[in-house]
């Protein structure tokens, strides 16, 4: 009798649980990185609004943020994203390496290799530029102290690594060179933290350091919340290319029954639409012409140099420099 | 085994124990096992030993052990303090004492790295009185730790303090005993094991802290990385394998070492008739 009532229970309350999984709108989730937060929270809203007026169903936007590579992994430990919109290549390929939850081809299923915008680092400097930095090299002289994360353990930070990098080969021509110039920069740099948003907070809250190398998006956002003065924003004239990309998760999709939705929601971001709204929210758009032109104007003239072409590809990038005993090791053997 | 309790429950208490230290303790530190079991030897052996690691496990023991050390040697004297007098406020200082247990470990971090950093308001006055810089040193992972590790020296020795037969220290004084002779042969030694379990749970808590130590620590490697934060590149780097290897090595030690303490405790109260 007892067994039988936990039983009846049991199915009902399962009964329940089924009917409400379909009765509920469809929902997405976009696994995403740090500084896109403002972006993706009116995108989102555009998204579903325009889903609604051409298809009548109202769905759904959960949004997932963090370091760009902890998101990786969570997505590779389970974390169910329908969608990803992440810092660097290389963490979707090891999502799509190590968990094969989508293809490896994965970059060639949407226009311009799944990089809808793309963003650079630059400085950001305390107001009037007091130590006046101006290009790569002004990081290494002594006496400036300079706010960079761990490249081990942001997305962020290896880009600026990478930036420092490629202006140091170009200017003096050799790669001991260049790894000289990056021993100097990180002896400039008292406080590794872990994050970009951690790095951001002690350059800025706790008022450390004489320049903040990062995301061109942040230092705008930064700029903008801070309002009063506190910083500049100098653009130096090389820098790297940050292209961060966008992919589907196939096998959650799936099982979620939301690929359309996954789909129309990625296309979105290359929709005239979708790039008015990246380059509103300082990123680059691929296709400019479809934003504003003042937003564009905001954006300084600045030569990026490609990670393929410097480095030869992510894999390449992350066994000679970032792996245990790789290069950033070296540069702080004692 | 058939052997008869006067207390009741034997069984049922038993039970409960096995299975909770089963799947509450057991299962997830066997994973963690056979998670690194993936590594051949040479390579588990080339992880440890690789210098960076290595000077990550220095930082961790030495902050560790000098922040139980000076977190034991306070903590007895808050707990002496609250036991010993009376005074106005003792009630709310008594629960400011627990804060740090309540408290999300990051936040302390923030708070400690904002105060403690060369612009901070105690940070400025180290590094213009003494010359001292506190925050992004290892000094300051000593510091949160001393933080986060006080709380758990006081709770462990207040009650035996409390519980503490002031008939033994009358009959001291009666025979003749000076105050410093009272304090270092009559009640010391019977607070001492109380202060070892303060101690090790100090210890154990500071190796295995993270969420107050890197915002104060600086992160720089060889200098002021420690074994969590060693842990956590390791993973974002996808090393699994190499995560588990450094935790399980983590974990033995500091295993070794709670045991060495808990004999040690084992040992005085032996030798002063306790057991």
């Amino acid at each position: 009798m007892k067994f039988n009532t936990l039983i009846k229970t049991a199915l009902f309350t399962a009964g329940l649980l089924l009917s409400q999984a379909t009765l509920a709108d469809r929902a997405l989730l976009n696994v995403s990185y740090d500084p896109t937060r403002e972006l993706y929270q009116e995108f989102n809203k555009e998204f579903i609004k325009d889903w609604k007026a051409k298809t009548g169903e109202t769905v759904t936007i959960q949004q997932s943020h963090g370091g760009a590579g902890k998101q990786a992994r969570a997505v590779i430990d389970g974390l169910e994203a329908d969608v990803l919109t992440l810092a660097i290549t290389y963490d979707i390929d090891n999502i799509s390496r190590r968990a094969r939850l989508l293809p490896e081809n994965w970059q060639s299923r949407l226009p311009n290799k799944s990089i809808p915008y793309t963003s650079t680092m630059v400085f950001l400097v305390r107001k009037g530029n007091p130590k006046g930095i101006k290009d790569w090299d002004d990081l290494v002289k002594e006496g400036v102290a300079v706010i960079t994360p761990n490249p081990k353990t942001s997305g962020g930070a290896r880009y600026n690594y990478l930036a420092a990098w490629a202006f140091a080969e170009k200017k003096y021509g050799s790669k001991d060179a260049a790894k000289d110039f990056v021993r100097k920069l990180y002896k400039n740099v008292p406080v590794l933290d872990s994050g970009a948003r951690g790095a951001t907070t002690t350059f800025l809250q706790r008022e450390i350091g004489d320049v903040l190398l990062t995301w061109e998006n942040e230092a705008y956002l930064a700029l903008k919340e801070l309002g009063d003065g506190k910083v500049d924003i100098i653009v130096p004239p090389t820098s790297i290319l940050a292209e961060t990309p966008v992919a589907i998760v196939d096998k959650v999709v799936d099982k979620h029954g939301t690929r359309d939705l996954a789909e129309a929601y990625l296309n979105f971001l290359y929709s005239p639409t979708g790039q008015k709204l990246a380059a509103k929210h300082f990123y680059r758009p691929s296709e400019p012409k479809y934003a504003d032109a003042a937003d564009i104007a905001r954006f300084p003239k600045i030569e990026r140099f490609k990670v393929d072409d410097v480095f030869g590809g992510w894999d390449n990038v992350q066994k000679v420099h970032f792996d245990d005993e790789g290069i950033f090791d070296q540069i702080y053997a004692p | 085994m058939r052997q008869s309790y006067i207390m009741p429950g034997f069984r049922p208490t038993l039970g409960f124990t096995l299975v909770y230290l089963g799947l509450v303790v057991l299962i997830p530190l066997s994973t963690l096992v056979f998670k690194s079991l993936s590594l051949s030897w040479d390579d588990y052996v080339h992880i440890i030993t690789s210098n960076r690691v290595m000077a990550s496990f220095r930082v961790s023991f030495s902050t560790s052990l000098l922040a139980a050390l000076i977190a034991s040697f306070f903590g007895f004297i808050i707990a002496w303090t609250f036991v010993r007098y009376h005074f106005f406020g003792k009630r709310i200082l008594d629960a400011l004492i627990d804060l740090p247990f309540a408290l999300p470990t990051a936040v302390a971090g923030i708070v400690l790295a904002t105060i403690y950093q060369p612009n901070g308001y105690i940070g400025q006055l180290l590094i213009n009185t003494f010359g001292i810089k506190v925050a992004y040193t290892p000094t300051g992972i000593v510091i949160a730790l001393i933080f986060i590790s006080m709380p758990f020296v006081v709770r462990t020795v207040q009650p035996v303090l409390q519980e503490f037969d002031s008939t033994m220290e009358e009959a001291a004084s009666t025979l003749g005993a000076t105050k410093l002779q009272i304090f270092t042969k009559v009640i010391f030694p019977n607070v001492f094991p109380a202060l070892l379990t303060g101690f090790s749970l100090a210890f154990a808590r500071g190796v295995g802290e993270y969420g107050s130590v890197i915002f104060i620590a600086g992160n720089i490697p060889y200098v002021s990385e420690i074994v969590p934060l060693m842990i956590i590149t390791k993973l974002e780097q996808y090393e699994y394998a190499g995560a588990t290897a450094i935790a399980l090595t983590l974990l033995v030690i500091s295993f070794v070492l709670l045991l060495i303490i808990n004999l040690l405790q084992l040992w005085v109260r032996k030798r002063s008739g306790q057991l």
